[in-house]
């Protein structure tokens, strides 16, 4: 477990500065329904981390994902980015928990690119719409300076030539990589993957991995909810599995997957035995 | 039946068309700009703000435009201050009093047209402008209006070819639109028949236009490949939205 970093501290020793978490959850409790998903999840990435969060279904893998970015209010615990603590305001009486500050939340969330698993491109837009769309309307650049952004990070996910296309005229995994590239476009500071590849036929996983990966050897800082065991092994410093609302173990992957301490684990990476 | 009549009374029915025209395409306007904030209200889960729009659009959809036009052509001048202010002015021309009933009556219509749209948006496609930070008017705006339009424009149609054809109880307080000039026709020729015949074929000939117009709208939004876009004005409409 990461201690806690003075933030305030007049002069912060520069390794200790550099070592402030990009986004971090502390202790989240979050109840859907009548139902608890996450009973006290604390995680925290780290610049240039790629932590990969493991877990059967139901473990609350993508509502902790969720919660970072606030498309889900925690009940209680904290959420941070880099050194500002998210606005958020604890159930009362009928009503669920909320976002305090909605200039903040949405101030955060351009900051936290997230990939959803499906897609969620907006259809009435081509792929270069969809990926114009955070540039000009909420980083405010101009139409043209918003093309050469959007383009620049279509050419990155190889769709360049499809960029007048409608989402329902690309395959998912085309989608995908718009859906990345769209996340890309808003220059984000933590990238979110809420199992990018769960929706897609296995043929075109293949072609949203390598474009992921690609990220991750660029050095950004990513948080991965993925079932995709394999992968999660190569790409990632950390991994975190889930079970149950809780993190049960969390470390370097080639320890955690090869040296499974939890039987909830040793089940999940091996259903068989 | 008298042929040569039929032709003569549409000539002379034809210049209520502009009138009738003006009536519907203005009152679709108003209609459509009070319905889409209205909408949104409608489709709030909060009470406070749904349950107001709830009880408009059930009033106006649930009593004959009929009377609400008479209650407004007849009824605002019972009104001390209606009469003493300005709205005087507007209010004494039938017109105006067409206008107002058509207006607030189509707006109900749309109100509930749009909602269900709004309502069928796939949440994810919030989330989505949610996650990139775009603000809650521009989600409404940008994300969530656009795609409601798409899918309830089939009944939007409906709802405009309505009005063309509700736009004739206007006559009842003496506008001179297709139905009236038909009205005043027969007086003089005593020839119902012929001169209704000549108006219905005239408000064919309008809702077949508009139906037309939707259809290519429709073909439009649906997105056909821009490159293969025939309508440049069209291309440009559904850039817009």
């Amino acid at each position: 477990m990461q201690t806690a970093i003075d933030i305030h501290s007049e002069n912060p020793r520069r390794g200790r500065a550099a070592a402030i978490a990009s986004l971090r959850a502390e202790n989240v409790h979050k109840t859907l329904g009548t139902h608890p998903v996450l009973r006290g999840v604390s995680l925290a990435a780290y610049p240039h981390e790629v932590i990969s969060v493991l877990g059967a279904s139901g473990s609350g893998k993508s509502t902790l994902l969720r919660c970072l970015n606030l498309l889900e209010v925690p009940d209680s615990g904290e959420i941070w980015f880099r050194d500002e603590k998210l606005d958020i305001r604890p159930p009362a009486g009928r009503n669920g928990a909320r976002i305090g500050d909605a200039r903040q939340a949405r101030r955060v969330r351009a900051s936290l690119g997230m990939v959803f698993q499906s897609f969620n491109l907006w259809p009435h837009k081509t792929a270069l719409e969809n990926v114009m769309e955070g540039p000009v309307h909420v980083r405010g650049l101009t139409r043209r300076a918003a093309t050469e952004c959007a383009e620049h990070y279509l050419r990155k996910v190889g769709l360049i030539e499809r960029r007048d296309h409608y989402p329902r005229h690309l395959s998912g995994g085309q989608q995908q990589r718009v859906a990345i590239a769209r996340a890309l476009a808003m220059e984000p500071e933590v990238l979110l993957f809420d199992e990018p590849t769960s929706a897609l036929d296995p043929e075109l996983t293949g072609e949203v991995l390598r474009a992921i990966r690609s990220l991750a050897e660029e050095g950004r800082t990513m948080i991965l909810v993925t079932h995709e065991l394999s992968f999660a092994r190569e790409v990632s410093s950390r991994v975190a599995f889930m079970q149950g609302g809780r993190i049960e173990e969390e470390g370097p992957p080639e320890e955690v997957l090869s040296r499974p301490a939890s039987a909830g684990l040793r089940r999940f990476l091996d259903p068989v035995c | 039946m008298d042929i040569a009549l039929i032709t003569e009374s549409i000539e002379t029915l034809l210049g209520g068309v502009v009138l009738t025209l003006e009536l519907t395409i203005l009152s679709l306007l108003i209609g459509f700009g009070l319905s889409v904030p209205l909408a949104f209200m409608r489709a709030s889960r909060s009470q406070w703000l749904s349950m107001p729009v709830l009880a408009y659009t059930y009033v106006f959809r649930g009593t004959p435009l009929l009377v609400q036009l008479f209650l407004i052509y007849y009824g605002l001048s019972q009104l001390a201050f209606v009469r003493e202010s300005f709205l005087w002015l507007l209010f004494r021309d039938p017109f105006y009093c067409a206008l107002l009933a058509f207006s607030l009556n189509s707006a109900a219509y749309t109100i509930e047209v749009f909602r269900g749209g709004i309502q069928s948006v796939p949440p994810g496609l919030v989330e989505a402008a949610q996650a990139i930070g775009l603000s809650p008017t521009k989600i409404r705006l940008r994300i969530v209006f656009p795609l409601a339009f798409r899918t309830v424009l089939p009944s939007y149609a409906n709802e405009v070819v309505g009005m063309i054809k509700a736009s004739s109880l206007a006559s009842t307080v003496t506008l001179l639109e297709i139905t009236g000039l038909a009205r005043k026709l027969v007086s003089e020729t005593f020839a119902p028949y012929e001169v209704f015949i000549a108006a219905g074929a005239i408000y064919l000939g309008l809702t077949f236009l508009a139906s037309r117009l939707f259809n290519l709208i429709e073909l439009h939004l649906s997105g056909a490949p821009p490159d293969k876009a025939r309508f440049p004005w069209l291309l440009k409409l559904r850039q817009a939205l």
